[in-house]
């Protein structure tokens, strides 16, 4: 059980902010540091190396566990007492980028180093005397307000999606608990008969997405696609050039000819720091030549898949079946509509669109003179903020500490689900519960405290 | 004017449950000892429910028996129907709960106290701390006595300046109508400690002539009886017990108490003090869950000398006439009689933050306090402060290092940390999700527990003591064997395997091992270990929960 395991005395974390370009690097701190780095380094001067001398700059590459380079590295060694925690110290210089660094850093905890918890640098240091309380609390304090730095980043690339995912499994988790435990209390007012089996059906779909929550950890999705958007509309609606204008470039091939764009294409795009994958498809309409229809398919399969739908709707023309063909197909999803072509006299009004989607979806922009350009990025921004435009219902983890946590309550899940199969009684199945909860709150920076006791008395009708 | 003037080395303020285990752990350490009391017919009063025990309160009065304390040999000998709950649950959430005679409860309490060497029974009421120089060296009572000691231990319970309130009367008692306890407070107040008011409620007593039992569901006690205390004779509690009784509320009932709900007290703005959420007055019950069709009532014997039933369930502040209404909706109650009315009461009590863990005050040496005093609930919470203070204030005079029990020894000790530690705006009960340890603290083994430290306080009994370490030796003796007594997959075995749909063996394999399969136990498993042992029935208990539970514990 968790609760009573000593924890590690070797810990790591990186230590520079994670953006990309920059250098990361990433800081071991304990009496194992010095073991880890050989398991996982291969020095250009192995000799020199070898000595682990104090105070050393090494040169060369950190090795994958099957013997594949990740990035070519410095290496520093201080041994304790001459560090900042007055530990044995290894400072690992990578290349940066938020990928290549959280994968040095993974194979870096791949050797059994715990992540260290926020702060916890300053307070080895100041439990070894290396800085007093006061210079701890200024460090600390810069920390936390790092930490909120952080905290609203994070906050804004991932508000809807990881805190929201988290927050409903952990009220789910406390629930349960308060159940079992206010029946356990009060056994003759609440009866546990038949809930083992509610409470499995519970916490499967919960593992299952936690497990989902850790693969996208594992890929680093977030980084190499982003949200999955795909632009719709018939035939020369304006697709392509709304597209240009939202990369700022020149991509897809844009003519007057419906039916240019005969593939889908896919483009990377940064707006307000969120990753947005974009991809162009061919129009949609009835059509005989067979290059094209294969590319309509395509279209459709490619919206099925989207977290988002931007349809472009052609102003200057009325509604036709394509576009009545799509307008059902955006009911299912998160979409905008895009009215294009705001420059040219309007066919088809607002007011019609409305009949087939919500007002506040249809945004007027034209691709041409770049009007409405700011407002679809903005909407985009926003959309994502408010958490509506979750990664095919998916969080996308991105940090270290977040993933272990979440490692850490599937663990305890599993446990739960074992005790269920195992017919073991329900008091026991609170503990993993409850170690599932603290994981879980470690994410959204949540502590136990009197939890139970108060959902017991908020959710149950208790005693005398 | 001449006043009375003693000497003691401990003062007990107060004989409910925390003062009689204090009174007596300070006496029964050789210290001389007073204790007061409104009333001397008052000792060991269960102003409330007509019970003891039950989850988690159950362990804690197991632990105060293992400590030396008198809670559970008292209910041992005044029990009238006795239940382990959660007994198909892990033996960690298992709860001894027992119907009290009340009359026989508080007066064979009063017989051991009589009995008890250094002990003196005083009905006084104490009005003043004599503090000098932040150290208390006497109490002294409305009748201007003064009560010199070196250490004293405040139980006032729900006495300081109490109200008992219902509709619009509200009497300037104490519980059941008794005295209460008017002068303290000020005292307190005047040497810089923090006073709170806090609330709780009791239901109506009934006459058991007036109700129905054919509409009610009966409900017995355990065919074998277990006490609670370690050293009461199992085969001494095997007696004849009395029957409780199950009935429901109804959509009338909650009718009736939401048309009246604006002459609650607590609505009218009368009640100021601050009530519990777990112990809700059957108007908050209907208020706060307006979905719940029906609650349950238990009718419960207040004892074998009189025919008055408790209401569990339907505690109450409302006025006379309305109790009466809503009591007689349920089934059962139709033409049922109040003997005496459901209550509120409020009282004063301290922030318990001004306490150490040893409950001894942080800025007032030698004055300690136990109890509803200190912001708690229950007869057991209290007689649990109660040993601890009592103890310590003896080992105060004796110069020596106060007990301090840790979350993971006792439920004792959570409830002592969360009281001193805690913020707490309500009056605190002890829940077993409350203990993180809680696997580890069980009611089944608070003598392996806490007997050590007992003894070496000075409130367990040798005998008592070797009785625990022989009972250790048994179980680790036990527990070795079962660990180092392979058996392999020959004929026989596996046919016992099979026998009771479990998997065959490949290689030996421990008999502690096969415990620990499901399917299998200590007592089926006997057919295949003729070496063992005979052994009493709670060495077996803890061989099975430490082989069973070893991943968990």
């Amino acid at each position: 059980m968790s609760r009573f395991t000593e924890k590690g005395k070797t810990f790591a974390a990186i230590a520079t902010a994670m953006s990309p370009g920059s250098i990361g690097i990433i800081r071991i701190s304990g009496p194992e540091s010095f073991e880890a780095i050989q398991k996982i380094f291969k020095p250009a001067h192995a000799a020199r190396f070898s000595k682990m001398e104090t105070h050393t700059v090494h040169y060369g590459h950190i090795l994958s566990e099957n013997g594949t380079v990740i990035d070519e590295v410095m290496v520093l060694l201080m041994r304790g007492p001459k560090s900042f925690t007055a530990e044995d110290t290894v400072e690992i210089d990578t290349h940066g980028g938020i990928l290549v660094t959280q994968q040095v850093f993974e194979r870096v905890l791949s050797t059994g180093i715990r992540v260290a918890e926020p702060g916890e640098f300053t307070k080895q240091a100041f439990l070894n005397g290396r800085v007093d309380l006061s210079e701890a609390e200024a460090v600390m304090d810069l920390i936390n307000s790092k930490n909120a730095f952080a905290a609203s980043a994070a906050l804004s690339q991932l508000q809807g999606s990881v805190k929201n995912k988290i927050q409903s499994m952990r009220e789910d988790i406390l629930d349960a608990v308060a159940y079992i435990e206010a029946a356990l209390d009060d056994p003759e007012h609440i009866s546990l008969d038949g809930y083992t089996a509610q409470l499995k059906a519970k916490l499967e779909p919960m593992k299952t997405s936690i497990d989902r929550m850790i693969e996208t950890y594992k890929d680093g999705a977030v980084l190499k696609e982003g949200v999955k958007t795909v632009l719709l509309g018939k035939p020369n609606a304006g697709k392509s050039s709304l597209l240009n204008a939202l990369l700022g470039r020149e991509r897809a091939i844009v003519t007057d000819i419906a039916g240019t764009t005969r593939d889908t294409l896919s483009e990377q795009v940064n707006i307000g720091g969120i990753g947005f994958e974009f991809t162009d498809t061919a129009g949609i309409r009835e059509t005989q030549d067979v290059v094209e229809t294969i590319g309509v398919e395509r279209s459709i399969s490619q919206a099925q898949e989207a977290d988002l739908l931007l349809f472009v709707a052609d102003a200057s023309l009325p509604l036709d079946e394509n576009d009545r063909r799509i307008l059902k197909i955006l009911k299912e999803k998160k979409s905008l509509v895009l009215y294009n072509k705001t420059d040219l006299t309007p066919q088809l009004t607002i007011e019609e669109l409305k009949e087939y989607c919500a007002p506040e979806t249809i945004l007027p922009v034209s691709a041409k003179t770049g009007e409405g350009m700011d407002a679809i990025k903005n909407r985009l921004v926003e959309m994502f903020r408010a958490g509506e435009l979750l990664y095919n219902d998916e969080v996308l983890i991105t940090n270290a500490r977040h993933k272990e946590a979440l490692e850490n309550a599937r663990g305890s899940l599993l446990q739960a689900l074992e005790g269920i199969s195992e017919d073991v009684s329900e008091d026991f199945l609170t503990i993993d519960l409850l170690d599932a909860y603290e994981a879980l709150g470690r994410i959204t920076g949540e502590t136990l405290d009197d939890d139970v006791a108060d959902r017991i008395f908020e959710k149950f009708c208790m005693g005398k | 004017m001449a006043v009375v003037e003693e000497y003691y080395d401990v003062v007990v303020v107060g004989a409910g449950h925390a003062g009689c285990e204090a009174a007596l752990a300070a006496a029964r350490l050789g210290l001389s000892t007073i204790v007061f009391t409104v009333s001397i017919d008052s000792i060991a009063l269960m102003p409330c429910n007509p019970n003891v025990g039950g989850s988690s309160k159950g362990h804690i009065v197991r632990e105060v028996d293992a400590l030396g304390g008198e809670m559970g040999k008292n209910i041992d000998k005044t029990f009238i129907q006795s239940k382990m709950l959660n007994e198909s649950k892990g033996p960690a959430v298992h709860s001894l709960r027992a119907q009290a005679d009340k009359k026989m409860y508080s007066q064979a309490m009063r017989e051991t106290m009589e009995h008890t060497e250094n002990l003196t029974i005083r009905q006084a009421e104490a009005a003043e701390l004599i503090v000098e120089d932040g150290r208390l060296t006497g109490i002294r009572t409305v009748s201007g006595a003064i009560y010199h000691c070196k250490a004293a231990v405040l139980c006032t319970g729900t006495y300081l300046k109490a109200r008992c309130i219902y509709g619009d009367v509200s009497n300037p008692t104490g519980p059941n109508g008794l005295q209460a306890a008017n002068h303290l407070t000020a005292s307190l107040i005047e040497h810089g400690i923090l006073v709170r008011r806090f609330k709780t409620g009791t239901p109506a007593r009934v006459d058991g002539r007036t109700i129905d039992y054919s509409k009610m569901a009966e409900q017995f006690g355990d065919k074998v009886v277990v006490p609670f205390s370690f050293s009461t004779d199992p085969a001494s509690v095997q007696k004849e017990q009395v029957s409780c009784w199950l009935t429901y509320t109804n959509e009338e009932t909650h009718k009736i108490i939401r048309d009246n709900i604006d002459r609650s007290p607590l609505f009218t703005g009368v009640i100021e003090g601050t009530g519990p959420r777990y112990c809700p007055s059957i108007e908050d019950k209907v208020v706060k869950f307006p979905d719940k069709e029906r609650h349950q009532v238990f009718i419960e014997p207040e004892g074998l000398y009189t025919t008055e039933m408790y209401l569990g369930g339907m505690s109450s502040s409302l006025p006379e006439d309305v109790q009466y209404a809503m009591y007689r909706t349920v089934p059962g109650l139709e033409n049922v009689k109040i003997v005496r009315n459901a209550y509120a009461i409020e009282y004063d009590c301290i922030d318990p933050h001004q306490l150490k863990h040893s409950l001894e005050f942080k800025e007032i040496s030698g004055l300690f306090s136990a109890g509803q005093i200190n912001g708690s609930s229950g007869y057991e919470e209290a007689a649990g402060q109660g040993i601890i203070a009592g103890m310590n204030a003896a080992l105060f005079c004796l110069g020596k290092d106060p007990v301090i029990l840790d979350r993971s020894q006792a439920y004792i000790g959570v409830l002592i940390d969360d009281l001193v530690t805690k913020e707490t705006t309500e009056p605190y009960r002890m829940m077993t999700s409350r203990a993180e340890y809680r696997l580890v603290l069980r009611q089944d083994n608070a003598d392996l527990r806490l007997r050590g430290i007992g003894h070496d306080a000075g409130l367990v009994s040798d005998e008592d003591y070797e009785k625990m370490l022989s009972k250790k030796e048994s179980i680790d003796r036990e527990v070795n064997r079962l660990k180092t007594t392979i058996l392999g997959g020959n004929e026989t075995v596996n046919a016992f395997m099979v026998k009771h749909g479990s998997t065959a063996l490949n290689n030996g394999t421990s008999l502690a091992e096969m415990m620990k399969r499901p399917e299998l136990d200590y007592e089926i498993l006997a057919e295949i270990d003729p070496e063992r042992p005979d052994l009493p029935a709670d060495v077996v208990e803890q061989v099975c929960i430490q082989i069973k539970y070893e991943g968990y514990i």
